[in-house]
């Protein structure tokens, strides 16, 4: 990770007058966990590569406040939610296209009643319409016939009801698209959700992803994909607890596409 | 004298639907105590989930064998209930079998009913064995040890009891039509209860006569008794899990609800030009600030009050439960009947004293403990999987945000994570100017 990518920020497009076409929002995994930044980075580099004209907030976005809702702390999260929706609507932002399912979830459902109205997208559902009008490409490359599993982020599957999405990009690809026998609206949760990556677990007796993971190897998979960056990195930490992690990659559906086109 | 029967069955029936009511105004009451919450809206919609959801079954079948025994005994249910009409017909006027000038459609209805009812006592049966014989994992858990398990069990034993009544009172009057006696004109088709009857042969008229009008009596009583322990046990979904499906959510399930008494504080707050030792406007009362999140039943809303009474034990959200199959406290289902049964003791308490009397407890700690709060994941596996629209996570965040909110009782991890996003908005230690390092690393 010693390469700079180009990211034009807002504040920037607001000094030459201009608007971009998309807000790309980074989330804060995406901008300070260290595995996340590679999908932001791949993610980017997808922009770039189908002339998407985007921006992102930079050192004005704020945490979108979903691990504080969720954890109780509605103060917290509504403080977070009117500093954001003050900063979006200032720049007139319209849409919204993030990599992180919670942040998407949030600000698709969350922030309207709030005064925040953007037409929000999920960045697997983005590259899809991207693909659909032929300003990006899709095939194979290094991942042809490989065994892909992929585990539903809760909060874009059952929360938001999108399965196809991500599945459709992965079917382009031309890999072997393989279904866990909990998938889509049965899907097991990777653990993370609900504020539970910032806490230990209550006492049990196993931990959630490996449970999950579990699942996932039932299948033999080559490469687990994933939508979100807490799953991520729970399917990555299930997968080195069952010594797997030397054959069997955790892989972001858009590190997938970037990586198949060597970008 | 010829009247007396009449008039005990006019009674027992009237005893026992009067008694019924006043135990569903119970219910009713119950549920209003809870806050309110607008559920008038998109009609349509809501219609057509109750129709496709609670009449059509469609979540149940996604488990498919409990899902079919579960129509066959919910179809069995509603047509027999014609049979019922008949029957308080015959009761309050001295009749026999009142609707038997329909003739052919007759033997099919007598027939139909004969066959739904063998096969209500089939599904029922294994019923029975899913849950003391195969002993299937859900119904087993901790929460459903003591009176659950026997409510359960009841309920079922009750159901084949019905079933059987009915199917020797048939065979009995079947004999009793063979010999002629009088009153018991022939009638109705009889394709289960013939094979029954035989079992009578040789019984005298008297004799046939006193085990039909047994079977009537216990059968008709029956029914009234298992209306009236409708009340008392988790089986009221037969009746709430229409509204219940009705007034569910419509949002996305990944939505949680926005707390309003919050808004205005922040709205406040982020208002530079408030005064915040302003006195209050003339509109608003100066007392108890508003409690926010729910520590006990009446800081629910009454949809979530309407949940709590609707949750039959099924336990299909504990099972698919991730915090619940790994081994954690948290089970949505106990949430569920934590909920129902805190509100019936509070219930109980206005009416014994005519208004709630503190009685030092509450649904927080005294039923459901921060544990089994903290370990959900707000998945929402329980909420997709329930068959009649019940979201314990809704419970499990309002009571999370009284112990945050009131209490400032969030595991230590989760203040460390509020306080990073209070800081620096993000939930690590991260400097918010450092947001965009990741562009050039």
């Amino acid at each position: 990770m010693s390469e700079t990518v180009k990211v034009p920020t807002m504040a920037e497009y607001m000094a030459e007058g201009k608007k971009p076409e998309v807000l790309f929002w980074v989330g804060c995994a995406g901008s300070f966990d260290d595995r996340a930044k590679k999908i932001t980075k791949a993610f980017v580099k997808l922009l770039h590569n189908a002339n998407v004209d985007f921006a992102v907030l930079g050192t004005e976005e704020s945490c979108t406040g979903d691990p504080a809702k969720r954890a109780g702390n509605e103060f917290l999260f509504q403080m977070q939610a009117v500093t954001n929706i003050e900063v979006m609507n200032a720049y007139e932002i319209k849409k919204v296209v993030t990599a992180c399912p919670h942040c998407f979830n949030t600000l698709k459902n969350e922030y309207p009643v709030l005064g925040g109205d953007y037409e929000v997208m999920h960045h697997t559902q983005f590259l899809k319409s991207l693909l659909d009008e032929g300003r990006l490409k899709v095939e194979g490359g290094k991942f042809k016939g490989k065994r892909i599993t992929f585990h539903d982020p809760c909060y874009l599957g059952r929360a938001n009801n999108v399965y196809e999405a991500p599945r459709d990009l992965l079917r382009k690809l031309e890999v072997e698209l393989v279904e866990m026998k909990r998938c889509k609206r049965n899907g097991l949760c990777c653990g993370a959700g609900g504020a539970q990556m910032f806490k230990e677990p209550e006492p049990g007796n196993k931990d959630i992803n490996v449970e999950r993971t579990e699942d996932a190897l039932e299948t033999k998979p080559d490469i687990i994909a994933a939508g979100c960056p807490f799953c991520n990195t729970m399917m990555t930490d299930g997968v080195k607890s069952k010594e797997k992690e030397e054959s069997i990659q955790v892989m972001d559906v858009a590190e997938l596409i970037a990586n198949a086109q060597d970008l | 004298m010829q009247y007396i029967p009449n008039i005990l069955f006019i009674l027992v029936l009237v005893a026992g639907i009067g008694y019924f009511t006043k135990n569903v105004r119970k219910v009713i009451r119950n549920i209003r105590l809870g806050k309110d919450v607008d559920r008038s809206d998109n009609k349509g919609e809501r219609f057509k989930n109750m129709a496709r959801i609670a009449l059509g079954q469609s979540k149940m079948v996604r488990r498919p064998v409990a899902g079919i025994l579960h129509i066959v005994v919910y179809l069995g249910f509603i047509i027999i209930n014609i049979e019922v009409l008949e029957i308080i017909i015959d009761g309050v006027f001295g009749t026999h079998r009142i609707f038997a000038f329909l003739g052919g459609l007759y033997d099919f209805l007598i027939g139909s009913f004969e066959i739904l009812a063998f096969l209500v006592f089939i599904g029922v049966v294994l019923f029975w064995i899913r849950r003391n014989v195969i002993k299937l994992k859900r119904f087993w858990n901790p929460e459903m040890k003591g009176w659950p398990k026997n409510d359960g069990n009841l309920i079922l034993y009750f159901e084949m009891v019905l079933m059987t009544l009915f199917l020797v009172m048939n065979a009995s009057d079947l004999q009793l039509q063979a010999l002629g006696a009088d009153h018991y004109i022939k009638a109705g088709a009889y394709p289960i209860s013939q094979y029954i009857s035989p079992l009578f042969n040789g019984m005298s008229e008297t004799a046939l006569i006193v085990l039909e009008r047994a079977c009537w009596w216990v059968h008709i009583i029956g029914i009234l008794v298992f209306l009236n322990y409708l009340y008392f046990s988790k089986h009221l979904h037969i009746l709430l899990a229409f509204p219940n499906t009705y007034y569910g959510d419509l949002n996305p399930k990944g939505e949680l609800d926005n707390l309003e008494a919050v808004t205005k504080e922040v709205q406040l707050m982020m208002d530079p030009s408030a005064d915040p030792f302003a006195a209050p406007a003339d509109d608003q009362q100066e007392g108890e600030p508003e409690k926010f999140g729910a520590s006990d039943v009446a800081d629910l809303n009454w949809v979530q009050l309407l949940n709590a009474y609707t949750c039959t034990e099924c336990g299909r959200c504990t099972s698919e439960c991730p915090a619940n199959q790994t081994g954690k406290k948290l089970s949505p289902r106990k949430i569920m009947m934590d909920t129902r049964d805190r509100l019936k003791e509070v219930g109980d308490n206005i009416d014994k004293n005519g208004s709630f009397v503190d009685d030092g407890k509450q649904l927080l700690n005294d039923y459901i403990t921060p544990e089994e709060l903290w370990a959900c994941t707000s998945c929402n596996a329980c909420v997709e999987t329930c068959p009649v629209s019940i979201s314990p996570l809704s419970i499990i965040i309002d009571m999370r945000r009284y112990l945050v909110m009131e209490q400032s009782a969030a595991p230590s991890d989760l203040n460390n994570m509020m306080t990073n996003i209070e800081n620096n908005g993000a939930p690590w230690p991260f400097n918010q100017m450092d947001r965009l390092n990741w562009s050039n690393e």
